[in-house]
């Protein structure tokens, strides 16, 4: 689960970590006000959206007083942020953060990542800060320096004085360096993080090291024992469909094509997505129904799926293992009778009970496709879709 | 004698009492596992299917022998009960359990480096599927009757796409020696290497299937240890070649974020390695079949 930047500073610097004095606004006037609290003549103005590449983007600007804090504002709130991250759509603007401008000599990049080759906790620095951690690996890979945690005892200073070293950091600001280092660390630790990044973190013109930037993402599967890092969530930044998923227990991820699947288990899901491809389709969403696939459940899915205005056809594949056939089948049977739909639809069944479960669907006078093989399922919804696409521009046309 | 489990194998089943515990123990037991107990604290004294419930590892090792287990405790707490078992005595577990928070992992995979190699346990998971040696043991929630026994050792992450392969090799006359989930979590028990060197080394195993997906670094590192020490032929199919980057697919370790991570870079390394990649999930039956007749030819 991602959170904004004004959200992760609160929380390092709960941790001892350094970051500017800094307000959150949700109107052009609210912003402009904080900036008179914060004082100063300088101040900077950032777009709290959950994606990188916002200065890029045009999400962060400079400003020196308060009608350019109204003018910048006004036309970032409402607006739909576009940056490498977001995807075309963008995200919603609906909270810009004020800061203190401050003076900087140094920029330095500072990452916690959760490293799957070593399993452990790694930092990732260096000294070529304000650039992305991508471009610094393709430009200044030399300038990378890391080093893991061991769990058992925690990040030690003097693997934390090393880096510091190792980045050139002033021998004076090692302990401030130090500091830095456990604090992102003990907050990555104990909140269950899975990624620290601050990007910037700088050495400003009076020698302190301060978090410019701050980006926190946390392991959902550790959020029942931080209820105060779950109430962070913010529904503005996810897409609609894939938070109702969410809250119905469905993993669902919502794509730009019009087939739309409903599987069991994640794998089958993707290979289900990359079959359709093969077959000349575009997959319009990954949806994994999980085990038990009840005819609640599958009509859940349903409703979902067809909420995609996209879709144009839709592809069942059920691997049944615990489950059988017979029961899916039920469930698919009931979902539609329920809930017509009015795009094709193809069930491939497969495991336990296969034949009853196609007697089932057979027997149900709905217009399903049957297939027995998941290319053939595949194959046949690009057809189905092929085919009703062709039909409607008819119609149209004759109309 | 198949990796990991066989008819000997004495499973204990920690967290039986619950519902769905309880379900897979009955398949457990009618496949014909040895299921000799389960623990669950403060139940001990209790039976589930005539098979006698225990309040900790230890007990439960000590009356009945136990050297497997299988985890079915809720996220929060299975990572304790992995330690547990590893402190027990169990030589295999295998943890089904889907959701336990990465840090937890680390820490379990931290705990099993106190014990020396020769006494410590080998995990498989979390969230995954289990492991079957056709014929003799079933320590999962697999269908037991998807698979034939024979030669074909798989090793995969998605649990369905592991039944689709099985299927498959049914529907051809074709069996499996050991099947193997390793789950689909970013910090996990076993990588793949660690199966395939299992294999390697199995002769009951003439072939190996591999069926990985996006994201993290062991289908890479499996391409390297195939090249490098395997004679045995492999064959690959790789989920994920239309999944967008930077999205958790699923399962929580499916998720693009660095380069080598997808599905197409994935089955390059695995091609360079000599690995015979299936194209299609529908293929990977037949894939298995002509290289294993090639193999004999």
């Amino acid at each position: 689960m991602d959170i904004h930047e004004y959200q992760a500073k609160e929380i390092l610097k709960s941790f001892g970590v350094a970051v500017p004095d800094g307000a959150l606004a949700y109107s052009p006037e609210q912003a402009a006000y904080r900036a008179r609290e914060l004082g100063g003549n300088k101040w900077i103005v950032k777009a709290q959206v959950h994606a990188g590449g916002r200065g890029k983007a045009g999400g962060v600007k400079l400003c020196a007083s308060d009608h350019e804090i109204i003018d910048v504002t006004g036309d970032l709130f409402g607006r739909k942020l576009v940056t490498h991250q977001t995807g075309p759509e963008g995200k919603g603007i609906y909270r810009v953060y004020v800061e203190a401008a401050c003076a900087f000599d140094r920029e330095i990049y500072l990452g916690f990542v959760l490293d799957r080759t070593s399993q452990r906790v790694m930092i990732v620095a260096s000294s070529e800060g304000g650039m992305e951690i991508e471009e610094i690996s393709a430009n200044r890979p030399d300038s990378i320096v890391r080093s893991t945690v061991e769990p058992a005892v925690g990040l030690r200073d003097f693997q934390a004085r090393e880096i510091a070293f190792q980045l050139g950091i002033p021998p004076e600001l090692t302990q401030q360096m130090v500091r830095t280092l456990q604090g992102c660390y003990r907050a990555f630790r104990e909140l269950d993080a899975t990624m620290v990044e601050i990007n910037p973190l700088v050495i400003t013109a009076d020698k302190r090291i301060v978090a410019l930037d701050a980006k926190m993402t946390f392991d959902s599967n550790a959020l029942f024992r931080h209820p105060q890092i779950a109430e962070l969530r913010d529904k503005s930044q996810e897409d609609p469909r894939e938070s109702r998923a969410a809250d119905r227990g469905l993993a669902y991820i919502g794509l730009s094509g019009n087939i739309g699947c409903i599987v069991n288990g994640a794998g089958l899901a993707m290979a289900t997505m990359d079959t359709i491809k093969l077959a000349g389709g575009e997959p319009a969403n990954f949806l994994d129904i999980g085990g038990g696939a009840t005819p609640e459940r599958v009509a859940k899915a349903f409703r979902l799926v067809t909420s995609d205005k996209n879709v144009q056809a839709i592809l069942v594949n059920i691997f049944a293992g615990i489950n059988r056939c017979d029961w899916v089948a039920e469930g698919v049977v009931q979902a539609l009778k329920a809930e017509p739909v009015d795009v094709p639809v193809i069930v491939r069944l497969a495991g336990t009970n296969v034949e009853e479960g196609q007697k089932i669907l057979a027997k149900s006078g709905l217009p399903i496709i049957r297939a027995n093989s998941l290319m053939e399922a595949a194959t046949r919804a690009v057809t189905a879709w092929k085919n009703d696409l062709a039909q409607n521009t008819k119609l149209r046309a004759m109309k | 004698m198949s990796i990991f489990i066989n008819r000997e194998s004495r499973v204990i089943v920690q967290g039986i009492t619950g519902r769905m515990a309880q379900f897979h123990t009955k398949e457990m037991l009618d496949y014909g596992t040895n299921v000799v107990g389960g623990v669950v604290p403060g139940k001990g004294g209790e039976q589930v299917f005539g098979v006698p419930v225990f309040n900790t590892v230890k007990e439960a090792v000590e009356a009945t022998g136990a050297d497997a287990s299988l985890v079915f405790v809720p996220p929060p707490f299975a990572a304790d009960s992995i330690m547990e078992a590893a402190d027990g005595g169990i030589r295999y577990c295998v943890c089904i359990t889907d959701g336990i928070p990465a840090q937890d992992m680390i820490q379990v995979k931290r705990y099993m480096l106190r014990y020396p190699k020769e006494r410590r346990m080998v995990l498989t998971g979390p969230n995954c599927a289990g492991t079957i040696s056709p014929g003799k043991a079933l320590l999962g929630i697999m269908p037991g009757h998807i698979y034939l026994p024979g030669n074909v050792g798989i090793v995969g992450r998605s649990g369905t796409l592991g039944y689709e392969a099985a299927q498959q090799l049914k529907d051809l006359g074709i069996g499996v020696s050991t099947s193997v989930g390793i789950g689909g979590d970013p910090i996990n028990g076993s990588s793949f290497r660690d199966i395939l060197e299992a294999f390697e080394s199995d002769p009951e195993t003439h072939v190996v299937c591999l069926i990985g997906e996006i994201g993290g670094p062991q289908e890479a590192e499996a391409a390297a240890y195939i090249q490098n020490h395997m004679t045995k032929p492999v064959i690959a199919y790789i989920a994920g070649l239309t999944a967008p980057k930077g999205r958790t697919m699923g399962h929580a370790g499916a998720i693009i974020s660095a380069f080598g991570e997808s599905a197409s870079e994935k089955v390059e390394i695995l091609s360079g390695a000599g690995v015979t990649v299936a194209e299609n999930p529908s293929v990977i039956g037949e894939t298995i079949a002509r290289v294993m007749k090639k193999k004999a030819a």
